[in-house]
């Protein structure tokens, strides 16, 4: 994606977002809710056309060859838009027509994604009657009935609890094994920092970070960081006062982290130290949001 | 990845996988969606047929329940392809959000309107057999034209479907799709001639229901039945083959804009 602009009436909602996934890679968006992370997906897929800018997936065209682009790709997005009234193996079914899987390897593909999913005893039930758990998997396999080589995952765990999130990695980290490209969006942390090789940070619709989560910690954090507690008028004083130090600094809540501890010894108050995280970097460059 | 793709094309692959979907879910839902088509239609002539038939016992010649048997076809194919692509549509858009997950597959727009109305044309066509089989059994003597009802019913249905699934992009509410029954598809009776031959009707109604493809439907089947008139029966085929195209052709736009942002 080149110089890619898309507004929504008023809203701008990806401005002039500069973007571009090497094959082979785990590429993560990370952002807070509302960066744009959602509509720069929608029009990889040809679901949104960008007003400005290029953009390209697989070497086709976009908007104009975006058929022949999503015959390789595969998308789970962020809400499911699981066709309640089929069973999942119908879905799957379905699906491998839509994407053109030709007839004789059909059924074998339906098992391969059922067996994906691990939804093997669960084929012949409803969609709509699977915990939410299964039905991500199942949305992650419907994506990968055709073995694309680029799957778009867009918050493949929001909402889910920590055990199914853990299922899910597993399941990301078996598509990279098979040389799948990956582009997930994220805004959990954690999970940009065990899955991804190369993330990119999004704020207000644009990349303003981007490289591996080590070199984005080591260049917008450091290698440790010092959080202070206070109330919160001892909070914005000391915030002041880094300011005019030229020390940076990230809100945390009831406390502020003072970033590259270790080139500024003395200068930072005492307080709790600890190494930096991707999480220090993505507050730094995004705000005080972070769910 | 065998089959060659092209953008901007319809493509029979991508109609087949669309038709996949609509026949499996039809698989599941086709005793209350078949009970519901054939049933209506027919109650409604056992009333018109019976009730009404005891006051008036033919029209233009014919008896009158026979003359109704004929004109239900046309509201048969009318309700069932209206009604079931405009909730569907509807419903798929807003709510279950399939659309969406199908156009992230290579699947465009124009051929997931171009499957479903023909799905749903179709089926349409062949739903509106079952007032004309009722009939049979109230003295309607069966004509060999009369194999062409499920075509013409299909024609019409095609272009009902279309009309309905035009409607779906309209509104974001089943509410809003009652102004549409009430205020659209209701009217369309009045100047159709099913219930009553519209030559005695001022002629404003009847130039009024050359714009009505029911009209033309009602028409052609009756023709089917009673004898085909050439000349006007062309017209007929044309006037219905120019709603579907134009109404197909809509609802593509409209369900475009709905669907792309």
């Amino acid at each position: 994606m080149r110089g890619v602009f898309k507004r929504f009436g008023n809203v701008v909602a990806v401005n002039r977002l500069d973007l571009q996934v090497r094959a082979g890679a785990c590429f993560g968006l990370l952002g807070p809710n509302g960066a744009g992370k959602s509509t720069a997906m929608r029009i990889l897929t040809g679901q949104a056309v960008a007003d400005d800018g290029q953009a390209s997936v697989l070497g086709f065209e976009l908007p104009a060859e975006s058929k022949l682009a999503r015959a390789r790709m595969g998308i789970c997005p962020q809400e499911s838009n699981l066709d309640v009234d089929l069973g999942v193996r119908d879905v799957l079914e379905v699906f491998a027509r839509l994407y053109r899987v030709p007839a004789t390897d059909r059924s074998a593909a339906v098992d391969r994604a059922l067996a994906l999913a691990g939804l093997q005893s669960r084929a012949r039930d409803h969609a709509v009657n699977l915990s939410g758990g299964m039905q991500r998997r199942l949305l992650i396999a419907r994506a990968l009935i055709h073995e694309p080589e680029l799957v778009l995952l867009d918050e493949p765990t929001v909402g889910l609890d920590p055990q199914v999130r853990q299922e899910l990695w597993s399941l990301i980290v078996s598509l990279r094994e098979r040389g799948a490209t990956v582009l997930m969006s994220t805004h959990y942390i954690e999970e940009a920092e065990r899955l991804t090789d190369r993330v990119a940070i999004m704020s207000a619709g644009r990349v303003v970070a981007e490289g591996t989560p080590g070199e984005l910690i080591r260049r917008f954090a450091g290698r440790e960081v010092v959080e202070v507690h206070g109330t919160i008028a001892e909070i914005r004083d000391l915030q002041a006062r880094a300011h005019a130090d030229g020390l940076a600094t990230r809100q945390s809540g009831p406390a502020l982290t003072f970033l590259h501890a270790e080139d500024v010894d003395g200068r930072v108050p005492r307080g709790a130290r600890r190494a930096a995280t991707l999480e220090d970097v993505f507050v730094r460059l995004t705000g005080d949001y972070v769910e | 990845m065998n089959q060659v793709l092209r953008a901007g094309r319809i493509e029979p692959s991508a109609l087949f996988a669309v038709w996949s979907r609509q026949w499996i879910v039809f698989r599941h839902f086709w005793r209350t969606r078949t009970f519901a088509a054939i049933v209506e239609p027919v109650i409604m002539l056992l009333a018109f047929g019976f009730g009404f038939g005891k006051l008036v016992s033919h029209v233009e010649g014919i008896p009158y329940i026979q003359f109704v048997g004929t004109g239900v076809v046309a509201t048969t194919v009318l309700f069932s392809a209206t009604f079931a692509s405009m909730f569907d549509a509807l419903y798929k858009r807003r709510y279950q959000r399939v659309y969406d997950a199908m156009l992230a597959a290579p699947v465009d727009v124009a051929e997931i309107v171009t499957g479903e109305t023909l799905f749903l044309g179709v089926r349409a066509g062949i739903y509106g057999v079952a007032p004309l089989v009722v009939a049979f059994f109230f003295g309607l003597p069966p004509a060999p034209a009369m194999l062409l009802v499920p075509v013409i019913g299909a024609l019409t249905g095609i272009g009902f479907a279309a009309l309905g699934m035009l409607f779906a992009t309209l509104t974001d509410t089943f509410d809003g799709l009652s102004y549409v029954v009430s205020g659209v598809i209701t009217p369309l009776f009045l100047v159709a001639g099913t219930f009553f031959p519209l030559n005695r009707m001022p002629e404003w109604l009847r130039v009024l229901a050359w714009f009505n493809p029911l009209y033309h439907c009602v028409e052609l089947v009756r023709h089917c039945a009673f004898g085909l008139h050439p000349g006007a029966d062309v017209v007929h085929v044309a006037a219905l083959l120019l709603f579907a195209v134009l109404a197909w052709w809509l609802a593509v736009w409209r369900t475009e804009l709905r669907l792309i942002d």
